[in-house]
């Protein structure tokens, strides 16, 4: 029983201290942001690596995450007769939840683990500690650009999630099962509201890129510096990014959606 | 309680120095001193602290008691910013090279130029090549770092280092696994450059042959403490039991072969549990 208290208390302890180190480290990415504005190259760089590269999988995605949506909507609305809303009813739940959400995972998964990779190997070669030694702020110079390409790239990826999905919809609700072109579009515009959905989806994305991009970046620079340390860095990225941006999109759609 | 009195000539001081690592103390109350212009080694067993002797004067940690004054500034008290003006103004050779991998020689050479000042790309061009003629690596200027061998990466790291015409550069093993070829260009070129650029330079080895070669000083360190200073020449004549097992490579000595253990006959004579 003590020992396990003890266990109890101390990984307690861990993780507050884990939380602490990780707020400190925000607060010295955010303090670089202003410094960054000065040379924009260098977000240039990683908004290509983080947000260009991120393109392929998400845009496959969401056009089979749509596709899928349209099918199985259309199976349930048209037992009440009502396919001609299948429009509204895919672009409401891409615009409000699988788009911020299932793209923040693949977020997580594909750029997430590889910024925790990329700094936790840099750490483990010495390549920051390097930095340190020349004189420059490894969190201004390599951290702080990716978290703001991390910031920048979420919300548009989202989106694109979100647009390819609607596509993917129509093709198969429209071309496939026969739904009216004009009712899917016209419901879909009428029944979407800019600022109830999609700028609460983009908030959303907002949320997670700012959570995963942290996250990532943080395991990367807290990770033991070698092969073994970078690998569960790596996992802790992905998983804990996960539990976030769902747990996340829980509160969220609880305050967003809450009082409808 | 500081009984050392600083040489005029030091340009790091390192006093009374204390530092530890959990429960193990990897320094207990030293004091080093490095005369500028001359090339210091900081000899020892693997594991004597003799990396984080080269952290602690460049700032990365902090000690447990003493200090540490590069070019009479103490290290620890500065601010950020001050500490970041006076890295600007020494070198460090890591063991690894830790070159930046996403960029080409040419770019990491040039990296704490760009950084650091406002040149115009030909003059920074100009000065690149002038770093990587002295090391004998011009040509290499398009290579990605994955394609050089050890040897060369660390040749290119010392390039980048001496970028910014620093007054002293820190070298850690810079001996370590190179062949004869490599480390007798290495052994040249740390010489060379000393004398050419009016550096100080300290190197961290257990590289015992080719470091004498070079040194001007040598201190001898272990378990905290250090057993044995003075020229390379009094150090191969000390008395000290211990400089003389490290010096001729004895397996033992005061450094025990075995690393503690419980006695050999009882541990194989015990049942039962697997360790």
């Amino acid at each position: 029983m003590t020992a396990f208290l003890q266990y109890l208390g101390q990984s307690t302890r861990i993780s507050f201290t884990k939380l602490g180190r990780a707020s400190y480290f925000l607060l010295q990415i955010l303090a670089g942001v202003l410094s960054l504005l000065a040379r924009p190259r260098l977000l240039l760089k990683q908004l290509y690596s983080v947000g260009v590269l991120s393109f392929l999988i998400i845009t496959i995605s969401g056009l089979f995450v749509g596709m899928v949506l349209s099918l199985q909507g259309y199976y349930t609305l048209s037992d009440f007769g009502a396919e001609e809303t299948l429009g509204v009813m895919v672009a409401a739940s891409l615009v409000r939840e699988l788009g911020p959400v299932v793209s923040g995972l693949l977020f997580a998964g594909r750029a997430g683990s590889a910024l925790t990779a990329e700094i936790g190997l840099m750490k483990a070669t010495e390549q920051l500690s390097g930095m340190e030694m020349m004189a420059v702020d490894p969190i201004k110079r390599i951290v702080t650009p990716r978290f703001v390409a991390g910031l920048i790239s979420m919300p548009l990826l989202a989106a694109l999630f979100s647009a390819v999905g609607i596509i993917g919809g129509q093709m198969i609700g429209c071309g496939l099962l026969g739904v009216d072109d004009g009712a899917f579009w016209s419901q879909m515009q009428a029944g979407i509201d800019f600022r109830d959905d999609i700028l609460n989806g983009v908030i959303k994305s907002l949320v997670f890129g700012f959570v995963s991009s942290w996250i990532a970046l943080f395991e990367g620079y807290d990770a033991i510096p070698t092969s073994e340390g970078v690998s569960r860095a790596t996992t802790r990225t992905v998983v804990n990014s996960a539990f976030s941006i769902l747990g996340l999109d829980f509160i969220l759609t609880a305050l967003m959606f809450g009082e409808h | 309680m500081d009984n050392h009195v600083t040489p005029p000539n030091s340009l790091v001081s390192v006093r009374n120095l204390s530092f530890s690592r959990g429960t193990t103390k990897i320094f207990d109350n030293i004091s080093l001193d490095f005369e500028r212009g001359k090339i210091t080694a900081i000899m020892g067993p693997s594991g004597t602290g003799k990396t984080t002797l080269l952290k602690l004067i460049g700032g990365q940690l902090y000690p447990d008691q003493g200090t540490i004054s590069v070019d009479g500034e103490n290290v620890h008290q500065l601010r950020r910013a001050e500490l970041y003006n006076l890295r600007k103004r020494l070198g460090m050779l890591f063991q690894s090279g830790a070159l930046l991998t996403d960029m080409n020689v040419y770019d990491n050479v040039a990296f704490p130029l760009r950084e650091h000042t406002h040149l115009p790309e030909s003059m920074i061009r100009t000065l690149v090549l002038m770093k990587l003629q002295a090391v004998g690596l011009r040509g290499a200027r398009n290579l990605m770092p994955n394609e050089l061998s050890g040897g060369m990466a660390r040749r290119i790291a010392l390039a980048r280092a001496i970028a910014l015409d620093p007054m002293m550069i820190l070298y850690d093993e810079p001996f370590t696994g190179q062949d004869p070829i490599s480390m007798g260009i290495l052994v040249h070129l740390i010489k060379s450059l000393n004398t050419t650029l009016g550096l100080t330079s300290i190197i961290v080895s257990h590289d015992v042959h080719d470091t004498s070669a070079i040194a001007d000083y040598i201190y001898v360190l272990s378990g905290g403490k250090i057993v044995g200073q003075g020229t390379p020449q009094e150090i191969q004549q000390s008395e000290s039991e211990w400089v003389q097992q490290f010096m001729t490579g004895a397996a033992d000595g005061p450094v025990h072969f075995h690393y503690p253990a419980k006695d050999y006959i009882d541990d194989l004579l015990s049942s039962g549990k697997r360790y």
